[in-house]
């Protein structure tokens, strides 16, 4: 790296050598237009509105991908790049269906607001447009090839972030579509319902399956008894979508809004979140002493679930069968709750807000079902709950705070950090200490596991013996970890793994990025992460073992941990499942 | 009794038109009269004289028969090979004369203007005989290279020469090789783009079929120069014939000891394989071709970085197309100074060209660079048939230009092509006449690379078809004012903002009609007139008084437009016509009169 | 219609074999998909599952090649595969009018196959033999200087000699 002069728009600077135009303009307070360009992904080229003149240079270059030079004169406004530009975003919208009014992404859509800056006010080319039929399969993620622009962000994230590999650009020029292998419905696809792909896409070329209808008919429905659970990360990302910054905590809101919606009852996932640490606890320990098999991978998402069935079956038996906090807190809701208001469990219906769309699907996993029903019966994600409370006129961001109900709403700070990578493991830890040496654990915030790195260490010792520790998040990091754990399956002995990048945080329902932001921005990411260790750190109790209403749950319901009604209730089992995932080897150009 | 030996075209199009049948007769013949112990029957490659095919030559004396069919074999046999008598009625020219070592065919107008350098095999040898092609000096080249020359001095003697890319953008090959040569190995590839895909072009084909040793001799050199031991000919899996010659040329070439370890007793080593595309235009660029030998989406990528510093598998990479490779044995043993002698002050060597289309001379031709295109069309083509009237000739093929008359005097080089607004291209080069539309040629071209557009970049993805929409609806008599100006807009655009070559080229043949041709155009959308009577959209149908009333075009008329009593002269209601032409091609009496 | 016999898919897999433990083994992929369009004249669905497993290369991967390149028929084909040439010495002589008749004659479009699985009707870029245009391709012979008449005459031809066996 070394300084060099270049001129912008005859300006003068001195910059990094190194570094594409796009950066070094993104510094320098030019912010050139793009569409395909993603900072964690590759470099695509290809949607051409990030061009830029350089002098003696013949053509336009893509800024994106062009290095600077020593001397370079770039421009980046003159009369011909707007036209180019602008006729460039003209033709996307040419073969693009002109439904804004009625999309689902109106106001949130990137090639909207691009086309409005470009002013593209009258139309030039307009000529045939593409017909595919939408993909309705799949229980979380639907799409729609018509919204697609072919930017292949999704296409870049399924197979460099999560490696997945679940879509590819078929066939080619004017009929190239993004879909998985053969065409194949979502739903028999190796998706895991992850659902990046929405997050990334800067259309409607990628949504989750919509409940919102359903839901105010359900919520209309006297007979039901409607029992509202929602998940951490939801309280720390929902006030995006109401133009807050990143970070705010709208835990109270959410559960006033619930209740205006027309839930009867509010329960909070986090309740859940500390139960699942003390069955995952248990069970971590259980194998612990007595040889059983390690290390135990978490199993709270469902992403990660759908993944490992597909991608890992040799590593099912490392998996723990504890249910995720959402599950859990499902079969609950159907049974010791049920019982304790003294009604038939099928009046209720029990509806989920998540930051994920794989939830969706979990939801429906015969595996969950007990007693013949299901404990989840709708989920709804962070965005589609934002747009009920919008549309339902509620006064979100003036709304007087509420607490969630008893029995399954209170919760300790280990329950709030599970919605961010490191979280889980964190509060594991905090639980598994104590339970394991009798000793309560001091120093409980565990620094080594926090954090956006993809793949993260720590140990810890217990009553002598060393503890090996790992996290991942994102399941292409996810699928690094387990290369190792394939090669030395004595390194760790406990491991915890996220599908989406920073965890539930970053989770595939989550609100799509403001005017100007990054989809995924790790930024953003670590401030929705922050309010939860914010939430945690002004906790009087941060320890799910020491959470009053958990015992009350064993003395009443369960009795103890890893007991015949807490696997019941509480765990379940995974199959090998079809088609099988591949991770190749190489990357895959 | 004087020995002969017999060379027949083994090309595609000789064996199309029956070389295999008549050598089998041939053979026949021969042993039937006896004289097998002093014939033998070669093979060779293309010779280039596509359209008089079959092409038999008899040694010595090199008489060459054009159009031979079985039924002139026994007279070749009892003529010339008994009585010694060549045939005059088959000869197509008798002259030919040696220059140095290599051939340049005599005064027969075909070859006259022509200078062969990387076709100086082809037609000669049998290209599946290495002892052929080393009895022509073959592999001398690398000997020389091996023994006597240092890579950077190999380098040097390529820059020199003054050698460009004979792929289409002429980029300097001497600084290409120098750039990869200074990037650091061990690990480089050296590949030979084969993968020749424009419409109407066969030169790689032609070349490959008919010498591939000249190729594999150049790759050699390329590697010893640029310091890689690995070597990948990408060729299009629909060329057969050619792909079988390549295995057999490198499988002779390994077996000699001019391929693999310690090539000739050397230190160097250095081997080659082949890798076959699998029909994408696209794949002729750079960064797509690497993507596809890596078992991807032939999809170009934004360069920088160019391959020479990150190529195939990420490695260094040089890489050159056929002609270019062909060249390189001759300029080292002939020297750059010999090389830069022959061309123009900024285009050295020959040029190979598909001559096609409505042209007499059908097939391939060398010329110095420098020659004139109208020598290439009038005097080595043999200008139009059939009496026709010069249109237009179209370089470059769906990334070039169409030039009109006044261009016929420009000379044959990358800048001159390019200053009258056409490109050099890989080599094909089609003759239009009056009888073509230049609207409906616009169309064909682009027709085709919106076909081939790999679909990465908006503009090249999106812009041709809007592009082909417009030209189609022209043609079609619906074209609108203000068409021709989208057309320039759009065409503008995505020369200078797409992402590859093809994208920056493909509005080339829409423009440089309408820059040439504006005329036709506007007829077409003001006037709803197609003056080469091609567009048929704009065509009227009229049946004429030598209808028998036979009934074949009421029966193929899709909008029942033509009525008529059996035996009696039908009509045709023109509110009902669709202008398809149906029964235009239904007609067997000619009485059907479209304009 | 055209079944999947396990004995080739065998053959695929040893073919595969040849490339294994070599560098850049992923990169044969597209000599790979040759060859199985080689042993079933087009790319069944097995034989892409076969080659995700036996190349570690994600099916999706595979399809996105498969459907790239022109080359692969990702339908099964007919006994005779008729390639139009559309280069453009076919085009200027009369390529369409040969194209339009081969559409008649089999009652077909483009791309599609006869229902008895003898033609399937392609388009084709130049094949090289412009000197005899137009010309079509069946199989792996070229046919040329052809005329509707000429066009209709192969196509009975073919049949003929299919119905002989």
């Amino acid at each position: 790296m070394s300084q060099i002069t270049i001129f912008i728009n005859d300006k003068e600077y001195k910059v990094e050598s190194g570094q594409t135009i796009m950066q070094t303009a993104d510094h320098l307070g030019y912010h050139i237009p793009r569409l395909c360009y993603h900072p964690k992904l590759s470099i695509e080229g290809a949607c051409r509105v990030c061009i830029v003149e350089v002098e003696g240079v013949r053509n336009f270059v893509a800024s994106c991908a062009y290095p600077v030079r020593d001397g370079m004169k770039i421009r980046t406004n003159t009369k011909e790049l707007r036209q180019t530009r602008r006729d460039i975003v003209e033709l996307i919208l040419d073969n693009h269906p002109e439904d804004c009014h009625t999309c689902e992404r109106n106001y949130n859509c990137e090639l909207q607001r691009l086309a409005y800056s470009m002013g593209i006010r009258r139309r030039h080319f307009t000529g045939e447009k593409k017909h595919y039929d939408k993909d309705l399969s799949s229980e979380a993620v639907i799409r729609d090839p018509n919204k697609c622009i072919l930017c292949g962000r999704c296409v870049r994230m399924c197979s460099e972030i999560q490696k997945v590999h679940n879509l590819t650009q078929a066939h080619r020029g004017f009929k190239t579509v993004v879909m998985p292998a053969y065409n194949m419905p979502f739903k028999e696809s190796v998706c895991t319902a992850c659902g990046q792909c929405i997050n990334v896409c800067p259309t409607a070329a990628f949504l989750e399956r919509d409940y919102t209808q359903e839901l105010f008919e359900a919520l209309n429905d006297k007979s039901k008894i409607k029992v509202a659970q929602f998940a951490p990360s939801v309280r720390a990302a929902i006030g995006e979508a109401f133009n807050l910054e990143p970070g705010r905590n709208m835990e109270g809101e959410l559960v006033a809004a619930f209740r205006k919606l027309g839930f009867d009852y509010v329960f909070d996932t986090q309740f859940a979140a500390d139960l699942t640490i003390m069955e995952e606890a248990s069970e971590f320990l259980e194998r612990l002493q007595s040889g059983g098999k390690l290390p135990m991978i978490t199993s709270c998402s469902s992403a990660w679930m759908k993944c490992m069935e597909q991608f890992y079956p040799d590593l099912i038996e490392n998996v723990s069968t504890c249910r995720s906090p959402m599950s859990m807190a499902g079969s609950l809701i159907k049974s010791y709750f049920a019982d304790k208001i003294g009604v038939d469990p099928d009046t209720i219906y029990s509806v989920a807000t998540m930051c994920c769309t794989a939830k969706k699907y979990e939801a429906a996993r015969p595996e969950l079902v007990v007693d013949g029903r299901r404990g989840v019966d709708m989920v709804v994600t962070t965005r589609e709950m934002a747009w009920m409370i919008k549309s339902a006129g509620i006064d979100f961001l003036n709304i007087e705070k509420e607490k969630p109900d008893s029995p399954l709403g209170m919760s300790s700070g280990a329950g709030a950090i599970f919605g961010t990578t490191g979280g889980v493991m964190e509060a594991a830890i905090r639980t598994a200490y104590e339970l394991y040496t009798g000793e309560t654990l001091v120093d409980i915030e565990v620094e080594a596991i926090r954090g956006l790195k993809g793949v993260k260490e720590g140990k810890l010792t217990m009553d002598g013996a060393e503890i090996r520790v790992a996290v991942a998040h994102g399941l292409g990091n996810a699928c690094q970890l387990l290369d190792i754990v394939r090669k030395e399956p004595q390194r760790y002995h406990f491991i915890e793994i996220m599908g989406c990048p920073g965890g539930c945080v970053g989770g595939g329902g989550q609100p799509y990025a403001s005017v100007n932001a990054i989809p995924l921005d790790e930024n953003a990411l670590q401030k929705r992460a922050q309010a939860l260790y914010d939430l945690d750190r002004h906790k009087t109790i941060r320890r799910s073992h020491d959470n009053p209403d958990v015992q009350k749950l064993y003395r009443e319901f369960l009795q103890r941990p890893l007991s015949p009604v807490s696997h019941k209730y509480l765990h379940t089992h995974y199959h090998a499942k079809t088609p099988r995932g591949i991770i190749p080897r190489v990357e895959l150009k | 009794m004087e020995k002969y030996v017999i060379t027949l075209c083994d090309g595609t199009t000789c064996i199309q038109k029956k070389s295999r049948e008549i050598r089998t007769a041939l053979e026949a013949e021969i042993q039937k009269a006896g004289i097998a112990d002093r014939v033998a029957i070669h093979l060779s490659g293309c010779l280039g004289m596509c359209a008089k095919g079959p092409i038999v030559i008899v040694n010595p004396g090199y008489s060459m028969y054009g159009n031979v069919t079985i039924n002139d074999v026994p007279e070749i046999v009892q003529e010339h090979l008994i009585k010694g008598r060549p045939i005059a009625r088959l000869t197509i020219d008798e002259d030919h004369l040696y220059n140095r070592f290599f051939r340049v065919f005599g005064d027969a107008d075909f070859f006259g203007k022509q200078m062969r350098i990387t076709l100086r095999n082809c037609g000669i040898i049998d290209p599946e005989n290495i002892d052929d092609y080393l009895a022509l000096r073959g592999y001398e080249a690398l000997a020389k290279v091996l023994t006597d020359m240092t890579p950077q001095k190999v380098v040097e003697t390529v820059k020199k020469s003054g050698l460009r890319g004979r792929g289409g953008a002429g980029f300097p090959t001497g600084v290409k090789w120098e750039l990869t040569a200074k990037e650091p190995g061990p690990e480089k590839y050296v590949i030979c783009n084969a993968d020749e895909g424009d419409p109407g072009a066969f030169m790689d084909r032609s070349a490959i079929e008919g010498d591939p040793h000249t190729v594999i001799e150049g790759m050699i050199i390329g590697g010893f120069a640029i310091g890689s031991n690995k070597g990948i000919i990408y060729i299009r899996a629909e060329y057969p014939l050619a792909i079988k010659r390549l295995e057999k040329a490198l499988a002779d070439a390994r077996k000699n000891g001019m391929l693999g370890d310690k090539i000739l007793g050397s230190d160097f080593s250095f081997d080659i394989e082949i890798r076959l595309g699998a029909g994408a235009f696209v794949c002729g660029e750079e960064t797509a071709l690497i993507h596809s030998i890596e078992g991807a989406r032939g999809m170009p990528r934004p360069r920088p970085p160019f391959p020479a510093q990150s190529g195939l598998f990420n490695k260094p990479t040089l890489i050159n197309n056929v002609e270019t490779w062909a060249n390189i044995p001759v300029i080292i043993l002939d020297g750059a100074d010999w090389f830069s002698s022959i061309g123009t002050a900024t285009s050295k060597g020959t040029k190979v060209f598909a001559l096609a289309g409505k042209i007499k001379n059908t097939g391939l031709v060398e010329v110095p660079m420098g020659t004139t295109l109208r020598e290439i069309v009038f005097n080595v083509g043999g200008g139009i048939p059939n009496g026709k009237k010069f249109k237009a000739v179209q370089t470059g093929g769906p990334s070039g230009g169409c030039l009109p008359e006044k261009y016929l005097e420009t000379q044959i080089d990358y800048e001159s092509l390019a200053a009258a607004g056409s490109i050099m291209g890989s080599g094909g080069m089609i003759v239009i006449d009056e009888d073509s539309c230049m609207v409906n040629m616009a169309r064909f071209f682009l027709e085709f690379t919106q076909d081939e557009s790999c679909g990465r970049c908006t503009p090249c993805r999106e812009g041709t078809k809007r592009m082909l929409e417009i030209l189609t609806r022209i043609s079609e008599g619906q074209g609108q004012p203000g068409d021709i100006e989208k057309l320039e807009r759009l065409g503008n655009m995505i020369k200078k903002s797409s992402l590859c070559g093809l994208g920056q080229s493909a509005p080339n043949p829409v423009l440089s009609t309408i820059k040439n041709f504006r005329e036709e155009y506007e007829e077409h959308i003001h006037q709803h007139k197609c003056r080469a009577g091609v567009c048929t959209s704009l065509l009227t149908f009229e049946i004429l008084d030598s209808c028998v009333g036979c009934g074949a075009c009421k029966k193929v008329c899709p909008s029942e437009a033509i009525s008529g009593k059996r035996k009696e002269k039908h009509a045709i209601d023109p509110q009902k016509c669709i202008h398809c032409g149906q029964c235009f091609m239904a007609c067997k009496f000619g009485a059907i009169r479209k304009g | 219609m055209i079944d999947i016999q396990p004995e080739k898919l065998g053959e695929l897999r040893q073919f595969i074999t040849q490339f294994q433990g070599k560098p850049y083994f992923e990169s044969n992929l597209i000599a790979v998909l040759h060859k199985a369009q080689a042993l079933f004249g087009y790319l069944p669905r097995e034989a892409m599952d076969t080659i995700a497993e036996a190349m570690n290369i994600p099916t999706a991967h595979i399809w996105g090649v498969a459907t790239f390149y022109h080359y692969f028929n990702l339908k099964p084909i007919g006994k005779f595969v008729i390639s139009v040439c559309l280069g453009t010495a076919c085009y200027v002589k009369g390529a369409q009018e040969v194209l339009d008749t081969l559409r008649n004659e089999l009652h077909i479009k483009v791309g599609e196959t006869t229902p008895d699985m003898l033609f399937t009707l392609q388009e084709a870029r130049c094949l090289g033999a412009c000197g005899i245009a137009p010309v079509i391709m069946i199989n792996d012979k070229i046919y040329g200087e052809l005329n509707s008449k000429k066009v209709v005459d192969l196509i009975n031809q073919m049949r003929k000699s299919a119905a002989k066996g």
